[in-house]
């Protein structure tokens, strides 16, 4: 008898190397097999789709690059009967009025200013947008005071010259205010310093801001008739960002408020605004706004719109921001009840800190809506970038067929790009506060 | 002992300290606030009116309105007419561009929604590439794009392209036959509301017969015999009679201008696509959130009960994905009543353009016009949000 070691062998001592899988398992082929010819119905589908490319995605190109006009200095280069080619858009148009979309009809000579906001405007945002910025709390207080006041000066001119008896009224107002303050504190017998540090506080803050508006740097003035293009659409979304934030959220806690008469006051309110079309409450802050004031107060043509849009965005934003508030767990107000924390307190310590950062993606959707909308104000006379084109593209200078559309991809453009990058850094803030939460 | 008591009796406090008493105190505060600035505005608004000489009140609406619209769905002359006419028809065509935008932007928004989760790898890309583009455009940018690219090719109406069955184009719009009604032409709506109410009651019956047997019935079928068939039947038997419920006028080609038919205004169309396109980018997100909110248990679990592909999505996952769904596409349709004020950015006669534009530059009642404007809005968006808190509370799911 044989030992099984002498026996032949049947099976192999070492494995086969795999053959490579079929050409039609991996691969591009297999991945258009697998994704686009998977059966009859996704074959017809993806023809489909590939006719409907076909129809549009050529002559688009043709238009916007192939036979565009990249240079010229006016209609003759887009015009086919003065020698031009009138197939393609006309980007010399574009190139020549760029300076005009930016600034409107800024005074030439003081651009420089504008330069400036814009740079500022990409500090703050920047600073409050990168989470990881280090400071970010005085990145607020650069974006919601330091910033818009240098704004102001930059732009107008400051020098606002206020009368001697404004300044008068604010000291009588002042000394008002840090008066009542002491009186609360001599009737609630608490300690009579942190009452006028707070009232000194705010009497001193609002003083500096006016002295600073009231200043005079020796900037040229400049009206705000002149502002326009891209400075005046960027303009209206900030002004709308940094008042609506703060009022929203106030109205946000009017609404959770235990107080009924604040909560229907804040719930008329939001609703109210979010049941009107934009445009009905830009043209009542242009017919009404001038009606309610005095008779010897004008209100500034820009600043109308302003308000409307501020006023608009901020119920929007309560209604995010209520959200944010709504999702806290019932624990963290208790904590911070019992940790003796009054209402400010504990809203300004414990609850809004978490209920910002969570509905961050949804301020900055509200912030790109807001950011579509201020094109509205071209519709009652503001010259932001759409309205600009419009009126750059009556110009007789360049009076030629492709002028209106090249304008309009211009303005799609130039939205496209700033809305665009606005929703994916929402969706990465997204990503990672959802990051947070997985186990 | 005694000093332990005195201890534990509460300490005498400020009623400052009360919660009541300062939450009153805030609101109080808040009313003076508040009714100080309506009081301000008001007693401002009656001195700058007075100014201005400046009638008040809504006398105006029977004033003669004296000026035109370009497209009216009640007839509306410059003489014969009144603000208050103005008012309609601007409200008409409001409602009717919404109305129509509705409807093509829920079917244009599923599609896309649908497509975006697709497993073809080219249809989910195309989708996605059309939701992103036409989100991150302001809607004025695209109505005014599509106001030149719909108006511009068009030719003079003395060159009209002639379409064949009495469709004309130019650049006054689509002229169309015109239907017009004889007396007899009620019967077809009555007709209609009969087939609608018996097919609802076939359906009734089908579906308690099949609860109790097991039979099915042709539903399909005969909804459509008595909803289409009906009123088909109907027109063809009564102009057999000799009374023709519906006749067309056809529109006539002038030297100059097209006479009779119906017109379709450039603007109207340009606003329409402009309107359909970009909200049905919206509801695709939407629809497509909806779909992925209904888990893939589902879809197996009725795989496993043996029903069919086509049964899972119209038995599990749409009735599920509609809860969804439902509440923001809603919140869409209003939005696009909202939006079609834009309107008056290219020159359609919509509410805000006949009444806060042409009507308020005239008459400068401003408060008055405003006040009607926002209300007209506020009623739809008010009256939408309480039908669709009805509709959530009943198909919300009810837990024990």
């Amino acid at each position: 008898m044989s030992t099984a070691v002498d026996m032949p062998r049947f099976v192999r001592a070492q494995q086969v190397e795999a053959l490579p899988p079929p050409n039609l398992a991996r691969g591009p082929v297999a991945w258009v097999r697998e994704n686009l010819f998977s059966g009859p119905f996704n074959t017809l589908l993806t023809l489909v789709v590939f006719y409907l490319l076909y129809i549009s995605v050529p002559p688009l190109a043709k238009f916007l690059v192939i036979d565009a006009v990249w240079s010229g200095s006016d209609r003759a280069a887009c015009r086919a009967d003065m020698g031009g080619s009138e197939t393609g858009a006309c980007w010399a148009f574009i190139w020549e009025k760029l300076n005009y979309f930016t600034y409107g009809s800024y005074t030439v000579s003081e651009r420089w200013r504008v330069d400036i906001f814009f740079a500022l405007l990409a500090v703050g945002v920047g600073w409050l947008l990168w989470l990881k910025a280090p400071r970010r709390d005085l990145g607020a207080v650069y974006f919601f005071w330091l910033f818009p006041v240098a704004s102001y000066i930059l732009l107008t001119g400051g020098n606002a010259d206020f009368s001697g008896g404004f300044w008068l009224g604010f000291l009588i107002f002042g000394a008002l205010l840090i008066a009542v303050f002491a009186l609360m504190a001599a009737i609630l017998k608490t300690s009579l310093r942190p009452a006028l540090i707070v009232g000194g506080g705010i009497v001193g803050f609002i003083g500096i801001t006016l002295a600073l508006m009231d200043m005079d740097f020796g900037l040229q003035h400049v009206p705000t008739s002149l502002w326009g293009g891209v400075l005046v659409t960027l303009l209206v979304a900030t002004v709308g960002i940094v008042f609506s934030l703060p009022f929203g959220i106030l109205l946000a806690l009017g609404r959770r408020s235990k107080l009924p008469i604040v909560r229907m006051a804040s719930v008329i309110f939001i609703e109210f605004v979010r049941g009107v079309p934009l445009i009905t409450v830009l043209i009542m802050a242009n017919t009404m706004l001038p009606l309610f004031l005095p008779g010897d107060i004008t209100v500034d043509r820009l600043l109308r719109p302003l308000i409307g849009t501020a006023l608009f965005s901020s119920a929007y934003m309560a209604e995010v921001v209520r959200g944010g508030l709504q999702a806290m767990p019932k624990g963290q107000y208790e904590g911070a009840m019992s940790l003796g924390l009054n209402y400010p307190q504990m809203m300004i310590l414990i609850i809004l800190p978490q209920a910002l950062r969570i509905v961050i993606p949804g301020i900055v959707n509200t912030f790109i809506g807001l950011f579509k909308d201020t094109s509205l104000v071209a519709i009652v006379g503001i010259f932001d970038v759409v309205k600009t084109i419009e009126a750059s593209r009556i110009d007789p200078n360049w009076a030629a067929p492709t002028i209106g559309l090249t304008g309009y991809a211009f303005a799609a453009l130039f939205y496209f790009i700033f809305c665009f990058g606005m929703s994916r850094y929402s969706l990465g803030v997204e990503r990672r506060l959802a990051a947070g939460q997985k186990r | 002992m005694q000093t332990v008591v005195s201890q534990t009796s509460p300490p005498k406090k400020s009623f400052l300290y009360d919660p009541k008493v300062r939450g009153i105190f805030y609101q109080v505060l808040l009313i003076a606030i508040v009714g100080y600035l309506f009081y301000m505005a008001a007693t401002n608004a009656a001195e700058n009116l007075q100014r201005a000489k400046i009638a008040s009140g809504f006398g105006f609406l029977n004033n003669t309105a004296g000026f035109d619209i370009s497209q009216a769905l009640i007839p509306f002359s410059a003489a014969g007419s009144t603000y208050g006419d103005a008012f309609v028809v601007g409200l008409l065509n409001t409602l009717i561009v919404s109305a129509i935008g509705i409807f093509f932007t829920t079917i244009l928004g599923f599609i896309i929604g649908i497509a975006r989760l697709s497993k073809n790898w080219m249809v989910a890309k195309v989708a996605m590439i059309y939701v992103e583009t036409l989100r991150n455009i302001p809607l004025l940018v695209q109505l005014l794009f599509w106001y030149i690219a719909v108006l511009g090719p068009l030719p003079q109406p003395r060159n009209s392209l002639e379409m064949g069955a009495g469709f004309f184009l130019n650049s006054r719009g689509l002229f169309m036959a015109r239907p017009i009604f004889a007396p007899d032409a009620w019967m077809l709506p009555a007709v209609l509301l009969i087939g609608l109410v018996g097919a609802f009651l076939y359906r009734r019956w089908a579906k308690t017969q099949q609860e109790r047997t097991g039979r099915q019935s042709p539903v399909g079928l005969v909804t459509l015999g008595l909803v289409l068939g009906l009123p088909i039947l109907t027109w063809i038997v009564l102009a057999l009679v000799g009374a023709n419920p519906i006749s067309f006028e056809v529109p006539r080609k002038g030297t100059f201008n097209l006479t009779g038919g119906m017109q379709i205004l450039p603007e109207f169309v340009a606003l329409l696509l402009g309107l359909t396109t970009y909200t049905a980018a919206f509801i695709a997100e939407v629809v497509r959130a909806g779909i992925l909110a209904v888990s893939k248990g589902q879809t197996e679990a009725a795989g496993s009960l043996g029903l069919k592909p086509g049964q899972t999505l119209r038995l599990v996952v749409i009735p599920q994905a509609m809860r969804v769904i439902i509440p923001p596409l809603t919140s869409q349709y209003l939005n696009l009543t909202k939006n079609s004020s834009l309107a008056v950015a290219i020159g359609y006669p919509d509410l805000v353009q006949v009444f806060m534009g042409t009507v308020l530059n005239q008459t400068g009642q401003a408060i008055e016009v405003v006040v009607i404007t926002m209300g007209v809005y506020l009623t739809i968006s008010l009256v939408t949000s309480a039908l669709m808190n009805i509709y959530n509370r009943r198909v919300a799911i009810v837990e024990r």
